[in-house]
Formats: structure tokens, C-alpha cells, sequence
């Protein structure tokens, strides 16, 4: 209780870092919903792991549908694919590995915008409300 | 009287194609960002093959805010005919701000019900990528940097559904054009060039169609 009314008093941002064993253990509309709350509650959410397309798809399609005047206004997202050396993906199949981690930062739209982006760097400002 | 006759000729052959294929034609999405020019794509193919429109085109962002379907567009390529039916969408975004709409001289009641249909709009885009889209054209502003989230996002969503895809470098025929970056930033995708507001490099354009979809 007192760390929180401490907390009250700081300003700064809240970034929430889900692991990819938190994610496993979530359906599509939960992760959704732990993002969407995280995110509307003025939040940076980082996946370890990121979202599969389908699940892309639908973050999409319920954010468009929470979005209102004057209120929430969708969200900014930036995903880190590493690169694989080619024929790896192959490989990581046969070997029954994962496929690779897709790092994903999601944030209120009138909070972050992404000042560069290309295969190796996103730079990515957050700015104070 | 020959060319009537030719033309007699070729109709009934088109008609019983048609008859025998025993095919639906397929449903080719037009996607991509917003003012990427997806309708007036989806207006030069109708006008060119039916000589009718889809929609109207506006540089206002989110002048489509309704999947609207054209049927049955006939594209004839070395004697063949390809019938499709296109689905001019409405853009894809992850946010929309009704204040934006404001620079554009909007009122704010106005602009507030536009960025209402808008997020309907992008909503229902979405669904019929999932659900009714058997082939996919992706459209580019090559005037901007194509390696953006939703760019990424959106291919990647495609891909997973398995959709043959076709990514159009739209606006050619601006001086900040680049195509050659649309087709860096995607190489595992067909990269066709054009300006469908001026017809530019429309008959590659249908060629691929064909070859794609047909």
C-alpha cells in the first residue's frame, strides 16, 4: 500500500515485460485482453515472443473496436524479427525448435511513435502524458 | 459482317467457358494502408473491364469505410479470359485520431462519425481477410517507406493464410517514387510497379492478374 501511494507520486511510464511462458499459458482473447487493459492503461507491454498472425489479426479487429473520441485512439506496435541464416528455418523445423522469438512493443498511439525502423534497430520514442 | 460475326463467335465462347469452368470467380482483396490508392486501382481495373466504378477516391484518409465488392470483371489476356470478382477495402491502421480529420476541414461532429465508420471499417477488412479473400492485392504509396509495422504485419497475416499475393507499387508517377524499395522490403513477393491514377504500366498489371489469379 505505501510502495503504491509512493508510485502515485512519481512520474514516469509503467512497461510490462511478458515472458514467453506467461504467453503460453494464455488464449488469443486473454493475451489480447492483457495487452488491450495493459496498453489502455497507459502501459508499454513488451512480448518476449510477440503474437502469431492470426492473433495479429484480431488485436487489429478489438482495438479498432475500442477505439473512441477523445478517448483511447488505438495502438502503436513494433515488432523485432531477428534474422535467421538462411535455410536455418528448415533446420529449427526438422528439429521440432520453436520458431524464432518476435520481440513486440506495444504502446498508446498518442504515447509512442517510432522514429526508425529497418532490420536491425527500432528506435522508438515514448513520451510523458 | 465478319467482325460481327467474330464478335458473335467470341461471346459464346466466353459464355460456355464460363458455363463449363464450373468455378466461382475469386475474390481478389485490394489491401494495404491508408491513400495507398486502393480504390482508384479498384476504379481503373472496373472502369477498363466493365466501365463502371467502385468507389469514390479522396486524398482525405478513410474516404472507404465499406468492403465494397465489384463482381464478375472480365480480364482478357492472350485469348483467355480471367473473371474475378475485386474487393476495394477499406485501409488498414492500428490507430485512428478523429482530430486528424480536422486538418482536413471537417467539422468535429463530422469528423467523429468518420472516425467511427473508419474503425468499423478497418474492423471489417480484417474479417474478410480471415474469412472470404481467396487471393490478395497489396497496395503500396511508393512515395513512402514501405517498411512499416502494419505493412509487415498485414504480409505476414496474408502469408499465414496461405493467400497468393500481389504487391502493387502504386504512384509512379510522382517524383519521390521508389519502387525498388517496396520490392527490397518485400522480396519474396512479385513487386509490380504503376500509377493507377495516370494507367501506367497496366498491362503488366493485368498480366500478373492472370497469371496469379487466373
Amino acid at each position: 500500500m505505501i510502495k503504491m501511494q509512493k508510485l502515485k507520486h512519481k512520474t514516469g511510464i509503467q512497461i510490462d515485460l511478458i515472458s514467453s511462458q506467461k504467453m503460453d499459458e494464455l488464449t488469443t482473447m486473454e493475451k489480447i485482453r492483457m495487452i488491450l487493459d495493459g496498453v489502455r492503461s497507459d502501459k508499454i507491454v513488451i512480448l518476449e515472443t510477440g503474437l502469431s498472425p492470426d492473433e495479429e489479426s484480431k488485436l487489429i479487429e478489438v482495438t479498432m473496436s475500442e477505439i473512441n473520441p477523445d478517448g483511447f485512439t488505438g495502438i502503436e506496435i513494433e515488432t523485432h524479427l531477428p534474422s535467421t541464416p538462411s535455410g536455418s528455418a528448415f533446420i529449427n523445423k526438422l528439429m521440432g525448435r520453436r520458431t524464432p522469438s518476435k520481440l513486440t512493443v506495444i504502446g498508446p498511439a498518442n504515447r509512442i511513435e517510432t522514429l526508425h525502423k529497418d532490420e536491425k534497430l527500432i528506435t522508438t520514442f515514448i513520451s510523458q502524458s | 459482317m465478319m467482325g460481327l460475326l467474330k464478335q458473335l463467335r467470341d461471346s459464346i465462347s466466353r459464355a460456355t467457358d464460363k458455363l463449363f469452368s464450373g468455378s466461382k470467380p475469386k475474390r481478389i482483396g485490394i489491401y494495404g494502408p491508408p491513400n495507398a490508392g486502393k480504390t482508384t486501382l479498384a476504379n481503373r481495373i472496373a472502369r477498363d473491364w466493365t466501365g463502371d466504378i467502385v468507389g469514390t477516391e479522396s486524398k482525405v484518409p478513410h474516404e472507404t469505410r465499406r468492403a465494397r465488392r465489384k463482381e464478375n470483371i472480365e480480364i482478357e489476356r492472350d485469348g483467355k479470359i480471367v473473371t474475378i470478382d475485386i474487393v476495394d477495402t477499406p485501409g488498414v491502421t492500428t490507430k485512428i485520431d478523429y482530430r486528424e480529420f480536422l486538418d482536413f476541414g471537417m467539422s468535429k461532429k463530422d469528423a467523429i462519425r468518420r472516425s467511427r465508420e473508419a474503425t468499423e471499417g478497418v474492423a471489417e477488412a480484417m474479417h474478410w481477410l480471415r474469412e472470404d479473400i481467396d487471393g490478395v492485392i497489396y497496395v503500396l504509396d511508393s512515395t513512402q517507406d514501405p517498411f512499416t509495422q502494419v505493412n509487415t504485419m498485414l504480409i505476414g497475416i496474408i502469408e499465414s493464410r496461405k493467400l497468393p499475393v500481389l504487391i502493387f507499387a502504386n504512384k509512379i508517377d510522382l517524383k519521390k517514387s521508389d519502387p525498388t524499395l517496396i520490392e527490397q522490403s518485400f522480396p519474396q513477393h512479385k513487386t509490380v510497379p504503376l500509377s493507377a491514377l495516370e494507367g501506367e504500366n497496366m498491362d503488366e498489371v493485368y498480366d500478373k492478374i492472370a497469371d496469379y489469379f487466373g
